[in-house]
């Protein structure tokens, strides 16, 4: 399994952990896709606590966090 | 040490007070974010400030902005600054400098200055400020809100700090801000400051994100 972590306005709608088949997945980029998550509407993307980008690979026991961006001042 | 300044003392050394005052900053934006930045520089005597935006105030800054008052509608911020500090410590100068940074003013605008405190509220204009930055060997502290959420960072020059936070097309859809957003930002964002200014050590390049509407407190390391 894949763990995915939802963090501040992407958890609406949605729940705050998804755990997801590490089979349906290959990269951050389909967990995306699979969530129903617009690639503009993620920040930053952490796999395993490192900052990564959508294509790189995921596998069983991953844990994956996503935030929004936040830009106002 | 001026009685002023006594409570600020162990929390601070005697010398770190006075280095303080003898420090110049650049709060670039006067809103929601940088009317706390202000406030808060300008309590702990920062001698030097320099603060830059080209708005004037409305109402629906009210709900956050600390240094707005009814009576300020239609008033610039930078001005407001200004005004503000005087009646908090006149010993303090600001520059109420009332103008966009744009990419052939920046580096001028910064160059005089120790430090940047980010009060801005676009991705766009930040970029514009962490490049002038790295221009004038500038350190900055990333600042930034939205709803409940607050973040910031520490960005040395060079370090293409944003351009790891904020990917190209990357969109903001939550335009909101509460009133308590803003001061905890800038309160992240000023003892960061307070470091960089007094020399202790201190991390860069690792954003903290603070989720205050279900207390989560994260430290997230970003690859550069």
């Amino acid at each position: 399994m894949i763990e995915v972590r939802l963090f501040a306005t992407l958890r609406q709608g949605r729940e705050k952990i998804i755990m997801l088949e590490s089979e349906t997945v290959s990269t951050v980029g389909d967990i995306l896709r699979k969530l129903d998550i617009p690639t503009e509407e993620v920040s930053i993307l952490l796999v395993n606590g490192f900052h990564k980008k959508t294509e790189t690979p995921v596998q069983d026991g991953d844990i994956v966090a996503l935030f929004p961006p936040v830009g106002g001042g | 040490m001026e009685n002023r300044y006594l409570r600020n003392i162990p929390a601070l050394s005697e010398q770190e007070c006075l280095l303080l005052q003898n420090k110049r900053v650049a709060v670039v934006g006067c809103g929601g974010i940088g009317g706390y930045l202000i406030e808060l520089l300008s309590r702990l005597g920062v001698g030097y400030m320099k603060a830059i935006d080209p708005d004037v105030f409305d109402e629906s800054n009210l709900n956050r902005q600390l240094l707005l008052e009814q009576s300020l509608i239609g008033y610039p911020k930078a001005k407001a600054a200004q005004e503000r500090v005087q009646r908090i410590n006149s010993h303090i100068k600001v520059e109420p400098i009332i103008a966009a940074l744009d990419a052939n003013n920046a580096s001028t605008l910064i160059a005089d200055c120790d430090l940047a405190l980010d009060g801005l509220d676009s991705i766009p204009a930040r970029r514009i400020l962490a490049a002038a930055c790295t221009e004038t060997h500038i350190p900055y502290v990333y600042g930034a809100i939205s709803g409940w959420v607050a973040q910031a960072a520490v960005s040395m020059p060079g370090d293409n700090f944003l351009d790891a936070l904020y990917p190209p097309d990357v969109t903001i859809r939550d335009k909101s801000v509460l009133s308590f957003t803003p001061a905890f930002c800038a309160s992240m964002q000023v003892a960061l400051g307070v470091k960089l200014l007094t020399g202790r050590p201190i991390k860069s390049g690792v954003l903290y994100y603070c989720d205050l509407l279900n207390q989560e407190f994260e430290t997230i390391p970003l690859t550069v």
